[in-house]
């Protein structure tokens, strides 16, 4: 009898049975219709207590986005999202996913436990509910109190559309406007929740703004909108993301990221994107395509860090814009891609003040069969006297089904301007990995050392403590890449 | 009637009075198809992004010269590089001259494409070669369709051609605006070894489109030299595209030397079709007002054990635009493989632009693959260092800019071509200094 369900049958049912973590799909209630129209848009709106302006300005967005096609020049290639299958808004779930830490997945665990992140932590990251969050609870006020009096504001955006309409009015969309682009005009359209932050005249922010992260981190909404002022001389450090993996229930995640930077004002923003990948053979993972901007007044300086290691498909040019005299613009950024993950990510420095200078270090790392590109613009406009800008990128190849891209555009308009570009690929040493295992360290964990080598310009660029955690993140995304 | 509607119709009278040959008959019916469907490159395009053809497109020119123009030696002989013995190929308004030609058939072919078609002896070669290299984009296939004249070289099996061959397009501007279409063909055969050097030269000032393709096979072991020298009128406009097979141990250069013409757009390809291949690319771009140039290059390693070497440096005067657009692609199979480039440009004018565009594709991890690109200016303390020695100012950065062009020239192995290049960059730098010092 050949159709009895035995006991075989089960096992290999379990067996090739999809991951059932990666996509959290049971929502609660007060979600709206899958789909995109105006009437969605003027839903959100609403729904989120805005202002009339507020809303025409979504709707200005949405009527670009409907003339706008997806773009298709990225060096990466996936199925292409249904805009009209999405819910464009779901409340906020309140109710913790997980009644008890031993429910949550042990592989997530296990990472958390590599990265080396405390009980309590991980019972918030995971959504496990809690009963003792006094800890974290009376930090976050402390932080807040602090902020407070400095005159530091940091809130949601939402809250901020209504408590500090005027700044956000003055500067939401000066930096990436609505038509940008498709995925920047979608997110203006619909975008439902986000950071802002503004830090007063002559403010030295006294933390890293990552710290406070942190400790409350809101959950990652999927058009997130983030908003940050830096006034005249004033100094903020801003992170976002986080090491520990995020299970997140959307595919498509299309967030907008503004920085200001007025005269002599200083930002720095890391991120260290750890998304679902998608599994060991490409299915599934999330499609991270963001856009960042900055604008640099005269004197300001713009710097960006990243460490890129998760997301099926990344599509991430943070850029500064160097409108100010003076002003300077950095890029530091380590992409980590495998098994199936494509990354097509770098930076575009335009530089119309003079005397502007700008920094890009990129390194990439490709492992399994993915593949990794570098794409960067800089751009010196014919008033950019002694305009200056170093580049290097380098990539490092481990295996031979993955592949590294570099496509550098570089444009000049002005005779004064210095500009160099440097880019190599190569894989790691044989000669060095014998080096190591001749002292007694294993192939992985001096592919490891070799790999924290390679992107230590970058890694020092990070806050202190995720420096460390960012370390032991490039080790965990390379595991099993070394046969 | 835009250009391209009046291409697509002077195509049945070209077919027409072509000797139909079935095969390249067929080649010239697909091609047109295929540049009926795409039309001209825009810039929407990614390898055209900086290059609008827009402007030179909206000449009404002449697809069919008329007339025969004869020219005596004595005038063109400039454009020559006469100081040497050498095989020429010249062709006025796109036909050819036998009188200011010297080709040959003894142990090597050096003659005309029309005969290479026609003739059933070439037969063999013109099937397997003819349209192999060039690949399906809109430009090529245009001059595919509209092919008929070039040169026509074929070097056997271990031979050296003892002498450079020129080859050399003129055109006399009796029309007011003129198109052209030449098509070479060179295939050198296992351990043969041959140089050319090729010239576009408009006589007048009337408008000239060129949209040359050149498909050259360097077989076993050969080894090939090209030299392109563009120094050309201010309304003269060059698309050249440049299609390089190799096979095995073959060792193929190409010296582009642009100085001028209104729009020149070079697009050189070439493919590694076997191991231990060496290919070389190198550039010296010099440009003054209004002037537009534009390096597209690609190296595609397919096979291991390759090297190629590209090296492209730019001096841009006011106005002027230039591009470099390279492209390095690396197979997975093509492991150890070198390749480098590089690319350094100058502003020496504001108005100048310089878009560049280095671009590394690769697959295979056991390669080393780098590529710089810089642009700077002159070096001020060796600028006063000279001053200080009593060197005028234009002669000093005449100096400065000559040496940093050096490297490309260093490699010239022919050293009339040196001669000449040197003096055509001192004219062009306006100084009176012969550099070989």
């Amino acid at each position: 009898m050949s159709n009895k369900y035995t006991e075989d049958d089960l096992r290999e049912e379990l067996k090739t049975k999809e991951y059932e973590y990666g996509f959290y799909t049971d929502i609660e209630s007060d979600t709206f219709p899958n789909g995109l129209n105006e009437e969605i848009v003027r839903a959100i709106s609403k729904k989120k207590e805005e202002p009339q302006w507020m809303t025409d300005w979504r709707l200005e967005a949405f009527r670009v986005w409907k003339e706008m096609t997806e773009p298709d020049w990225a060096n990466v290639n996936y199925q292409k999202p249904d805009f009209q299958r999405i819910s464009y808004y779901s409340a906020p779930n309140s109710k913790p996913k997980y009644d008890s830490i031993d429910e949550v997945d042990p592989e997530l665990l296990a990472t958390f436990e590599k990265l080396g992140i405390s009980l309590d932590e991980q019972k918030k990251l995971a959504g496990v509910a809690m009963d003792v969050v006094v800890d974290s609870v009376s930090v976050a006020t402390t932080f807040k109190k602090t902020l407070g009096e400095k005159g530091i504001i940091f809130m949601s955006i939402s809250e901020a559309i209504k408590e500090h309409p005027e700044l956000v009015k003055k500067y939401l969309g000066t930096v990436v406007p609505q038509k940008d682009n498709f995925y920047a005009a979608l997110n203006s359209a619909v975008f439902s929740d986000g950071s802002f932050c503004y830090i007063p005249k002559g403010v030295r922010c006294p933390m890293e703004l990552s710290t406070y992260f942190r400790i409350n981190q809101a959950g990652t909404g999927q058009f997130e909108r983030t908003l940050v002022i830096a006034d005249k001389g004033s100094y903020v450090s801003y992170l976002e993301g986080c090491t520990a993996p995020s299970r997140d229930e959307n595919q498509l995640h299309a967030a907008v990221v503004e920085l200001i930077a007025l005269d002599d004002a200083e930002i720095k923003y890391s991120t260290v994107q750890n998304w679902y990948p998608g599994n060991a053979q490409g299915k599934g993972g999330v499609y991270n395509f963001v856009t960042k901007r900055g604008l640099c007044e005269k004197n300001a300086k713009i710097s960006w860090t990243q460490v890129e290691t998760g997301s099926a498909v990344t599509w991430k040019y943070p850029s500064c814009v160097l409108k100010g005299d003076n002003s300077v613009g950095e890029f530091y950024s380590i992409a980590v891609t495998n098994n199936y993950q494509q990354a097509d990510t770098g930076t575009k420095m335009i530089h119309l003040g003079k005397n502007t200078k700008s920094t890009i270090i990129s390194k990439g790392i490709s492992a399994g069969k993915s593949q990794n590109s570098y794409r960067g613009l800089v751009q010196i406009n014919s008033r950019a006297e002694n305009a200056r800008n170093f580049s290097q990128c380098d990539s490092l190849l481990m295996g031979n089904e993955c592949g590294a891209h570099t496509f550098p555009y570089i444009e000049a308009k002005n005779k004064s301007a210095k500009i160099e570009h440097e880019a190599t690929t190569s894989k790691i040493g044989e000669d060095q990995i014998f080096y190591c295992n001749q002292r007694g360290i294993d192939t992985e964990k001096a592919i490891a050392l070799i790999v924290n080598g390679f992107s230590k310009e970058v890694l020092n660029k990070l806050p202190m403590e995720f420096a460390v955690e960012a370390q032991k993140l490039l080790e965990i995304s390379l595991e099993g890449s070394v046969g | 009637m835009d250009l391209k509607e009046k291409l697509v119709s002077s195509f049945l009278v070209f077919e027409d009075q072509a000797d139909v040959d079935t095969y390249v008959h067929d080649v010239r019916n697909d091609a047109i198809k295929i540049f009926e469907e795409k039309g001209f490159p825009t810039k929407k395009e990614e390898a055209w992004k900086y290059t609008s053809l827009n402007k030179i497109l909206k000449e009404d020119y002449s697809v069919f010269p008329k007339q025969e123009n004869a020219l005596e030696y004595r005038d063109v002989k400039k454009y020559f590089i006469h100081d040497i013995d050498s095989y020429k190929i010249v062709f006025i308004d796109g036909k050819y001259s036998s009188h200011l030609s010297q080709t040959t058939h003894d142990g090597i072919d050096v003659c005309l494409m029309s005969a290479a078609l026609s003739k059933p002896k070439y037969r063999l070669i013109i099937e397997n070669y003819f349209n192999k290299a060039a690949t399906k984009e809109s430009l090529p296939s245009l001059n595919t369709a509209f092919s008929k004249e070039g040169a026509y070289i074929h070097i056997p099996k271990n031979k050296l051609v003892e002498k450079p061959i020129q080859i050399i397009h003129l055109s006399t501007g009796n029309e007011s605006a003129t198109l052209l279409q030449p098509r070479n063909l060179i295939v050198v055969d296992e351990n043969s070894h041959v140089q050319i050097i090729e010239r576009h030269q408009s006589l007048t000032n009337n408008a000239v489109l060129t949209n040359s393709v050149t498909e050259i096979f360097a077989n076993k072991r050969a080894i090939v030299d090209y030299y392109k020298v563009q120094n050309d009128n201010a309304n003269a406009s060059l698309i050249d595209n440049t299609f390089i097979k190799q096979k095995r141990e073959s060792v193929a250069s190409v010296h582009t030397f642009a100085f001028g013409g209104k729009l020149t757009r070079n697009n050189l390809n070439f493919y590694q079709e076997g191991e231990r291949i060496n290919s070389i690319l190198k550039g010296v771009t010099i440009l003054g007002s209004k002037q537009h140039v534009d390096h597209n290059t690609l190296v595609h390693h397919i096979k291991p054990n390759c090297e190629s070497h590209q090296d492209y440096k730019g001096i841009f005067g006011e106005n002027s635009t230039g591009v470099f657009n390279g492209k390095i692609i690396v197979e997975k199979e093509a492991q150890k493989t070198n390749a480098f480039q590089s690319n350094n440009n100058i502003l020496i004018n504001d108005k100048a632009t310089i878009n560049t565009k280095p671009q590394l594709e690769i697959f295979a991890d056991d390669v080393k693959c780098s590529h710089g690109c810089t642009i700077g200016q002159l070096d001020e303390s060796a600028m006063f260092y000279m001053r200080s020695r009593g060197i005028p100012e234009k002669e000093a950065k005449a100096l400065l800019m000559y040496a940093f062009s050096n490297n490309v020239l260093n490699s010239v192995k022919i050293p009339e071509i040196k001669q000449r290049i040197t003096k055509i960059i001192a004219n062009k730098l306006g100084v009176n200094i012969g550099f070989d010092l």
